[in-house]
């Protein structure tokens, strides 16, 4: 029996129900949140800023440190507990890499860029949800960019290829799962992070990886609307304030 | 922080002013939100001014202790994260994480207003732990209160797994079974600056403060835990004051979650 009917009914290539906001944390430099299903990402950039120790300070390019974890009670078993472990180590580097090509690192010599990235829930999808919550924020923080990462799993169920398994078509029981987490930059398709858990031929594994570009589309639009909604908050602000600055001065 | 601050929040409270236009006893605007964390058996997002804070009931079953082989096992976690705040850095809790989990945990131990012996499922071999960590989201000021707020309404929010045939909790399977909650314990900070005495401190006022004083309280007015922060010291007479401040502004709080 193939998996021609998503347990939750919906399309092979339909995401669940995604939302994007932008500078929602005030004290970071910028902040991007990214909702899809039940997966939840907060992230914070802070910096550019001083990198310790200075030994680390690379005077060619500034330094992108991710930091991904998990919030205690955001796992579908027990209790997550604290502390970096091996995968989430390995998830901050994987969005390290994910992020690197569009940022202009050499705009910032000596310095780091920290990216924060915390979950507060998860069902399936939670490093592409901190890629994409991390690239909103990174805009958010006016760093130089030359496109945006958006990021989404594909993946092949029992013989069906499907975009953004939930924690149960991952754990489906009936059939063979592949799970294929992919970023990608929007504009020119380049894919920044593929990783691969499951058993698949390369056909299916081909069909599936060719759902991730409509999807991440899809995703980086809700990203840029993020980013636009929050200039009009701003603005919205300032002409409650009396003006900009630039128009006092005129 | 900036001296000038420091020096410009000293000079505005000799005149009774904050910077934020708020009075010495009045807290920022307070919104409460429960439920927010489906992978969560209780949760909460309690907003105040800027500070923001996600609390989530996790309970797992384990072994009791072998010297209370019939209670279960209440236990708060803080985990003040670099996300939140510039100051905070990534790695193993540093000390006001510890703090600020440990003054919250005493609140609400101390209240007795989770019954120990209700989380019990068979003595001696199975018990209810139920976790509570709070992560601020983004931190400006009064982790401990606001942290301790977000605490309680995720507890009054938890709902007890059912057990699978193996004694294990099945999460996917909530039953409508709440905690057990027989008061409603609230923890206030007041901090000294100066001659002043302040509620709900901003960041900026908590790192200008001369001492402060935590105080959980009850409904009927009984403290059930303290704890004294901050390098300077404080009269008897001042404590009183605190206190009393502390049990009135705590009942305001009180209501928020009722």
């Amino acid at each position: 029996m193939a998996y021609n009917k998503r347990h939750d009914n919906r399309k092979p290539d339909e995401t669940r129900p995604i939302i994007a906001k932008a500078g929602i944390i005030p004290k970071a430099d910028g902040s991007g949140y990214f909702k899809i299903g039940n997966t939840e990402a907060y992230a914070a950039v802070y910096g550019p800023r001083e990198l310790h120790p200075r030994s680390k300070q690379d005077p060619k390019q500034g330094l992108l440190r991710c930091l991904y974890n998990m919030m205690p009670f955001s796992g579908q078993g027990n209790r997550v507990r604290p502390g970096p472990g091996r995968r989430s180590k390995e998830i901050s580097m994987v969005m390290e890499n994910a992020l690197r090509p569009v940022l202009d690192l050499e705009a910032y010599p000596n310095a780091v860029v920290d990216v924060f990235v915390e979950l507060p829930q998860t069902d399936a999808g939670s490093r592409c949800a901190a890629i994409t919550a991390a690239a909103i924020a990174l805009a958010d923080a006016g760093l130089k960019m030359r496109d945006m990462v958006a990021a989404v799993a594909v993946g092949v169920v029992d013989d069906a290829q499907v975009v953004d398994l939930d924690y149960e078509e991952e754990a489906w029981k009936e059939g063979e799962v592949a799970d294929i987490p992919v970023a990608m930059v929007p504009s020119t398709g380049e894919i920044t992070l593929l990783q691969m858990d499951g058993k698949v031929e390369k056909e299916q594994l081909l069909a599936a990886l060719a759902l991730a570009r409509p999807a991440i589309e899809r995703i980086a639009e809700a990203q840029r609307a993020a980013i636009r909604q929050r200039y009009e908050d701003v603005m919205t602000q300032v002409v409650a304030n009396g003006g900009s600055k630039a128009a006092d001065e005129e | 922080m900036n001296d000038a601050v420091k020096e410009h929040i000293n000079q505005s409270l000799k005149k009774g002013v904050r910077l934020d236009g708020r009075a010495l006893d009045e807290f920022r605007k307070i919104s409460i939100e429960t439920g927010v964390v489906a992978t969560a058996e209780g949760s909460a997002r309690v907003m105040c001014g800027e500070t923001e804070i996600i609390a989530g009931v996790k309970m797992e079953v384990g072994k009791p202790f072998p010297d209370r082989p019939d209670s279960g096992v209440l236990m708060v976690n803080a985990e003040l994260r670099p996300l939140s705040n510039p100051d905070f850095e990534a790695g193993p809790p540093d000390i006001e994480s510890i703090e600020t989990a440990r003054v919250i945990d005493r609140g609400i131990r101390e209240s007795k207003a989770i019954d120990e012996k209700s989380l019990c499922i068979k003595e001696g071999e199975s018990v209810w732990m139920a976790n509570v960590d709070v992560c601020p989201l983004n931190h400006d000021g009064n982790l401990i209160d606001i942290g301790a707020l977000a605490a309680m309404a995720a507890l009054k929010n938890a709902r007890i797994p059912t057990l699978d045939k193996n004694g294990q909790p099945d999460y996917h399977a909530k039953t409508k079974q709440k905690l057990e909650l027989s008061a409603t314990p609230i923890t206030i900070t007041i901090v000294k600056i100066g001659e002043n005495f302040l509620v709900d401190p901003t960041q900026d006022e908590m790192d200008s403060a001369d001492a402060r004083l935590t105080v959980a309280s009850l409904e009927d007015g009984r403290l059930c835990s303290l704890q004294k922060g901050g390098s300077g010291a404080l009269t008897l007479e001042e404590i009183e004051r605190m206190i009393d401040l502390a049990v009135e502004k705590g009942s305001e709080l009180r209501a928020l979650i009722e």
